[in-house]
């Protein structure tokens, strides 16, 4: 029942962003443009098919890509405030797309660089989120209190921060300008003809972490635990790391670091499903982070004439799930 | 196969090894654990009843020395054998959120469960088999994070027995609860090793139920060493007074348990 809804919400929300945008095009036309071949070659059908039908791939993909990987975190850390931003995993991902583009010179982001530029920037984001989650999970073998943990995760994410900081001075002001805009995260950054590589890539991420559900369960009572139930611990920790470091850093390559949608959608698929099961909290996960991607982008592409920055949005959805879990954890220690 | 010798303890040394060549806590120990038999773990905190816990069920490599089960030396059990061979209830307490006992309970079953963890029949009626022998049938479909510590204590117990292994370790099972549950648990654990001939081996504080309810006592102290044997043998050879007896807690050699030393009260209350 609950995967229908999400399902339908899905699939409404998505012909929702491809009817909406800062220029009004009619529903008819959207329609005639999408299913018919309406209007080729002109301008219309480049802001349909080439600006907002990515637009909504990517809000998708994104969403499912951050809320897996922010569940996975939040698993295996056992804290239901980890994510991928507040960890500082994007911020190391941001780290290693920084040094590549100074290396490459010019402006920031994936989209719009050749394939061997695309690489480069990929291989340099998974290579930052890779180290920053590594560097935790060095970190959690000595903090056994969690919220040390957190706070060693922000710490790390902000010297991360300072460090691209510094780096912006050695860059042309051209570079800090586009470095900026894609700190402020955006569903924009994928060009059409990228969408079936940044599809794959994601969906690989996707796939591993539904390999993983039987471990995960079993990591919900504890290291200790799950080493007694005959879990291999140090496969488990390298398949995670490679897993959110796969799906946040490719997110990030393309989209900037979008703050929120790992750690706080997690949270509401539990309130849709009310399950602990990954069976189940995975694929709810990857339809309920779909819809809030889609929902974000379209509070960005809402107001007319401009289009918000991501970030902008996503602490809007964000910060009450979050107030609201914390003040559920003290009333429930009462 | 009543009161086989299921684990035996060779001149085991546990504890951490550091740069400076290792802090050992037992040293050079040599006992045996046996099916069918409830054994207790009694010492203070700091005699490292943890680390022994922790080295016999294999999360930590001894210093020296060396534990086998059933004949086989533990370093030589993969993973998912050891896993149907020991089970283990601990003392931390997961945060359990939007889990039901079931679910919990059914997590035993992973070493026997494929790669999706789906239940076959038997996997499900040794579910039901735990949570029958453990009393909580009717916490099936409650959340754990809404259990008294008593009811999540019996939860965790009813995991370890749906894990089907012949050996459970627990880690203090009656520590935080009160009195009533602390005898529930301890009974409960008393009757699931005489009944399914399982070999119970648990840590405890609570000296006078572990006294009159456990098999066998195993002694700890970090300058005494360890002892073990029943609680006749330690009481006649005066073990277990030397292990506990302090100012103000005093022995009843015809009872076998403690009691506090009303003199020692009477000249507190003189002043």
């Amino acid at each position: 029942m609950r995967f229908i809804f999400l399902t339908i919400s899905l699939v409404a929300l998505f012909f929702a962003n491809l009817f909406v945008g800062s220029v009004e095009i009619p529903a008819q036309q959207v329609i005639d443009i999408l299913f018919n071949g309406g209007d080729p070659d002109g301008p219309l059908r480049f802001i349909v098919v080439g600006s907002r039908l990515p637009q909504a791939i990517t809000a998708v993909l994104a969403g499912a890509a951050l809320t897996v990987s922010g569940l996975m975190l939040q698993t295996a850390f056992r804290n239901p405030l980890a994510g991928p931003s507040i960890l500082g995993i994007t911020s190391g991902s941001s780290l290693g797309v920084a040094l590549v583009i100074l290396l490459l010179g010019g402006s920031v982001s994936a989209a719009g660089y050749s394939w061997g530029g695309y690489m480069a920037i990929l291989i340099g984001s998974f290579a930052g989120s890779i180290a920053i989650m590594g560097l935790l999970l060095l970190f959690s073998m000595w903090l056994k209190n969690d919220l040390m943990l957190l706070i060693a995760g922000i710490m790390v994410g902000y010297l991360t921060s300072s460090v691209i900081t510094l780096l912006n001075y050695l860059s042309t002001a051209e570079g800090v300008h586009g470095y900026a805009m894609w700190g402020m995260g955006n569903f924009n950054g994928v060009a059409l003809g990228q969408i079936p590589m940044f599809a794959i890539t994601i969906g690989a991420g996707l796939l591993l972490s539904i390999l993983m559900v039987k471990p995960l369960n079993v990591i919900l009572l504890g290291e200790n635990y799950a080493l007694n139930l005959g879990i291999k611990m140090q496969w488990v920790r390298n398949m995670l790391l490679v897993t959110t470091g796969l799906l946040t850093s490719i997110v990030t390559a393309f989209c900037g670091p979008i703050s929120f949608i790992g750690l706080a959608v997690p949270h509401i698929v539990r309130m849709i499903f009310r399950v602990s099961d990954h069976r189940i909290i995975i694929p709810g996960c990857i339809l309920t982070g779909g819809v809030i991607g889609l929902i974000c982008n379209l509070l960005c592409i809402l107001p007319e004439n401009i289009v918000l920055p991501l970030n902008g949005v996503t602490p809007l959805i964000g910060v009450p799930v979050i107030m609201y879990v914390i003040f559920k954890e003290r009333f429930k220690k009462r | 196969m009543k009161h086989a010798e299921t684990i035996k303890v060779n001149n085991l040394t546990t504890g951490y090894r550091n740069s400076k060549g290792g802090r050992f806590i037992t040293e050079k120990l040599t006992a045996s654990l046996y099916s069918g038999e409830l054994t207790c773990l009694l010492g203070p905190n700091g005699a490292g009843k943890s680390t022994l816990l922790r080295t016999l069920a294999g999360f930590q490599r001894p210093l020296s020395g060396c534990v086998e089960i059933a004949g086989k030396p533990l370093n030589r059990y993969g993973g998912k054998e050891l896993a149907q061979t020991i089970s283990v209830v601990l003392t931390e307490k997961p945060l359990l959120e939007n889990m039901d006992v079931e679910t919990l309970v059914g997590l035993g079953r992973a070493p026997y469960t494929g790669f999706w963890g789906l239940f076959t029949d038997s996997d499900k009626i040794a579910v039901n088999t735990a949570m029958e022998l453990t009393g909580i049938e009717s916490l099936r479909y409650r959340m754990v994070q809404s259990l008294s510590d008593g009811e999540r204590q019996k939860a965790m117990i009813a995991k370890a027995f749906a894990q089907e292994t012949p050996v459970v370790f627990l880690d203090e099972p009656t520590a935080f609860l009160d009195y009533p549950s602390k005898v529930e648990i301890m009974l409960l654990l008393y009757s699931l090793a005489h009944k399914m001939n399982k070999t119970i081996f648990m840590s405890t504080h609570d000296l006078d139920m572990a006294m009159q309810l456990s098999d066998r006592i195993w002694l700890m102290d970090k300058s005494l060493g360890v002892r073990t044997g029943t609680h006749e043998e330690l009481t006649l050879s005066g073990d277990i007074e030397r292990y506990f007896v302090r100012p103000g807690i005093e022995f009843d050699k015809k009872e076998g348990l403690f009691k506090i030393d009303l003199d020692f009260k009477n000249q507190i209350d003189k002043g």
